[in-house]
């Protein structure tokens, strides 16, 4: 059975490899490439830390990320790279952090992304969520700090949380190395294929907007017919978003075709 | 309709028309959605169990550190004693390391290039010059930096330094900045290349620009040796002993103080001139104080930042140190490179309370400003001739403890005023040329990459002028 999934992933790499290249990733030793998305502060370094074992510093402040850091490490006999991404709220507005964020998982298309949020601020932090997951298929929640959130005495129901949002939930305390494993298998399973997220998408009913939206998303489906999630490139033509407008200009968005 | 009659332009240029139809609402309904989903999931899954705890220890705390009256004196308390720290404890390992580096290593290494015939110059060169350098640069900057920084780290670690951000963010606000520049302040207090990248975190590119030109207001680690130095020489030893390290610590977190206010003053005179604009808003999470790991900081402060900048100063200061060795022994006519050139500006740096030496230290320490010190100690031997230390012109010599360096820096005809204008030009004068580079990365543009460069200069020589005007007017 394993041995299975392994040579169904060693055929199927789902990123994009001529845009991993042109982000700057090189690829040449690596099967997957894992994204690590979350709102400043949440432990995103103390993660990536415990999965590649490197000892990068992590500051207690907001904003201590700026551009990418990269790693690896192995799981499964597979080679996986990693990146940690700066550090935002949200994936709308236009700081050079945020658009770094999200350029990378938009047409980077990384195997898997894992989002890491603070278990204390769950709402807050879910928008982000919400928004990484209009996005990209595969990715994996990482409930970080979960021992603060036990503090504070709050509960989350993880089970009930993975159903909603289709993707793998995974409770962590990073710091004391809680959870590590559990979140490595799950990034391991979402890479491999094993386990087949079904994202949840922000509902459409947006108030006035939506016949704009659906004449866009209708011009975009018959152009691209293959590109996933055209609603959410709708919305950010509408928006007037520079950099998706350049990409349908130039016909690079079909490049996220997979 | 067919596929064929869309034009590549037809998407966007619908989206365009669409743009003004939906109207301003859009994006506000957009966020509003997702915020509104988000908390519908998280009613769902969350549940908390029992009230809170009725002391909150993060709000008691935050209540005390950024509180309109206490939050500056503790922010000042706090800075002050890590220097005093450092000071204190710096001292005593600086003269162990040197005596081993320069008393009995550089000596080995040149019995061993005379019993091999290494000719003269080369052996001047690579032993007396690039050697040198590094000895003594470590020997001056590991001490205090393995005292700094891991407490530095501990600091932000625990959670300090957002609120330093948050004390400074409404004085940021109203000179026109960013509030987060109070937050790219800080960094650049470790490392002005480090805190201009920071800058990113700034949305707005006026605002960024601002924070990137005025982050070399914030002392660098480059810049806290040379600070620390000259506070004990020339501040500490104006008082009685005892109270020598608690005056050196002050004078420098008033330097450091005065740099901060130097940044506000410069971001306000730029938010009102060539970057004309209102402050944008922005929201700023004070994260929950966390109990630092201490095994942890001591390791990678170390291994990131200490050893990280020691080796940056290393590769610099070998290069340098052959320079200096080159200027000070290339002779015209009898009179050495390094001797023309502060006999040319002797007159002019004499008149704005440094000299000349001086001068030539910050041309030759452009590449890192770690290697200040060592450099003004070797060119004041080279010209004064002091006899009894070093050993040869451009040989950087054997000083064990502060009060020969104090010996030596008096009879080169320093003063106090040398010493105060010394650390006011090492607060402002041109960043590093790492950092000269990184801010041209960062704007791309050699416009503010010169001017970043050269305003800080014009102050500092402009602010030395006047303290030496004053200073000869009340003594």
């Amino acid at each position: 059975m394993n041995s299975f999934d392994n040579e169904k992933c060693a055929n199927c790499p789902a990123h994009n490899l001529t845009n991993l290249v042109k982000l700057g990733i090189d690829m040449s030793n690596f099967d997957f490439v894992v994204a690590l998305a979350g709102n400043p502060n949440t432990g995103k370094s103390t993660v990536f830390n415990s999965l590649t074992g490197l000892r990068q510093h992590t500051g207690n402040w907001p904003g201590k990320t700026v551009g990418r850091a990269e790693g690896g490490f192995i799981y499964s006999n597979k080679r996986f790279k990693i990146v940690d991404l700066p550090g935002t709220y949200s994936l709308l507005s236009t700081s050079t952090d945020e658009e770094i964020a999200r350029d990378f998982i938009l047409f980077g298309q990384p195997d898997v992304t894992v989002i890491v949020i603070d278990a204390t601020r769950l709402e807050r932090n879910l928008n982000l969520a919400l928004q990484v997951l209009e996005i990209t298929d595969r990715a994996v929640l990482c409930l970080n700090l979960i021992d603060e959130a036990k503090r504070h005495k709050i509960k989350i129901d993880d089970r009930n949380l993975s159903k909603v949002l289709g993707i793998p939930v995974i409770p962590t305390a990073a710091r004391q190395g809680v959870g590590i494993q559990e979140l490595l298998k799950s990034i391991y399973d979402v890479a491999s294929g094993s386990y087949i997220c079904k994202p949840y998408r922000i509902s459409s009913d947006i108030k006035g907007v939506n016949k704009a939206v659906e004449e866009i998303n209708r011009m975009l489906k018959q152009k691209f017919p293959n590109l996933p999630n055209t609603r959410w490139i709708a919305l950010r033509l509408l928006e007037g978003d520079q950099r998706i407008i350049d990409a349908v200009r130039s016909g690079e968005i079909a490049e996220l075709i997979h | 309709m067919k596929i064929e009659t869309i034009h590549d332009n037809s998407i966007i240029a619908t989206a365009n028309k669409l743009r003004w139809e939906v109207g301003d609402y859009f994006h506000d309904s957009l966020i509003e959605s997702i915020y509104k989903e988000a908390e519908v999931i998280s009613n769902k899954v969350v549940t908390t169990e029992g009230k809170k705890s009725q002391f909150d220890f993060d709000k008691f705390i935050d209540q005390i550190v950024t509180n309109k009256w206490t939050g500056f004196p503790i922010m000042f308390l706090l800075l002050a004693s890590v220097f005093w720290i450092t000071i204190i404890g710096a001292n005593y390992p600086s003269g162990l390391i040197a005596s081993v580096l320069v008393d009995t290593i550089h000596p080995f290494l040149k019995n061993l290039a005379s019993s091999i015939n290494i000719p003269w110059y080369i052996n001047g060169v690579l032993i007396d010059g690039g050697y040198l350098a590094m000895a003594w640069v470590v020997s001056v900057m590991l001490p205090p930096m393995a005292i700094f920084f891991p407490m530095f780290t501990l600091l932000e670690d625990f959670g300090y330094l957002p609120r330093v951000a948050f004390n400074m963010d409404n004085i940021y606000r109203r000179v026109g900045a960013h509030g987060k520049q109070a937050l790219t302040m800080t960094m650049g207090f470790g490392c002005n290349a480090a805190g201009v990248i920071a800058a990113r975190i700034i949305d707005s590119p006026r605002e960024r620009l601002i924070a990137i030109i005025t982050n070399n207001f914030s002392l660098c680690n480059g810049r806290w040796p040379t600070q620390i130095l000259i506070a004990t020489i020339f501040i500490g030893n104006l008082v009685p002993p005892i109270y020598g390290g608690i005056a050196s610590a002050a004078a420098v977190v008033s330097v450091a103080l005065l740099g901060i206010f130097f940044s506000l003053v410069v971001s306000w005179s730029l938010s009102k001139t060539v970057l004309k604009g209102e402050a944008s808003a922005f929201s700023l999470e004070l994260p929950p104080y966390r109990p630092p790991r201490i095994l942890q900081t001591l390791y990678t402060s170390l291994i990131d930042r200490t050893l990280f900048v020691l080796w940056r100063a290393i590769v610099f200061a070998i290069p340098a140190g052959i320079v200096i060795w080159l200027v000070a022994n290339v002779n015209i006519q009898g009179i050495s490179l390094a001797e023309y050139f502060i006999r040319f500006v002797d007159p002019f740096a004499l008149f704005i309370g440094l000299n000349g030496v001086i001068i030539l230290a910050y041309v030759i320490a452009i590449p890192a400003n770690e290697i200040v010190i060592p450099t003004v100690l070797m060119l004041t031997v080279l010209v004064t001739g002091v006899t009894g230390v070093g050993s040869g012109s451009g040989v950087m010599f054997e000083l064990n403890n502060i009060d020969d360096v104090s010996m030596l820096l008096k009879a080169g005809g320093w003063t106090t005023l040398t010493g105060i204008n010394l650390m006011l030009f090492s607060l402002l004068h041109n960043p590093c040329s790492t950092t000269i580079f990184t801010i041209y990365k960062e704007t791309k543009s050699w416009k503010w990459t010169l001017l970043a460069t050269l305003l800080p200069i014009m102050m500092g020589i402009t602010i030395c002028l006047l303290v030496a005007q004053l200073w000869r007017i009340f003594t």
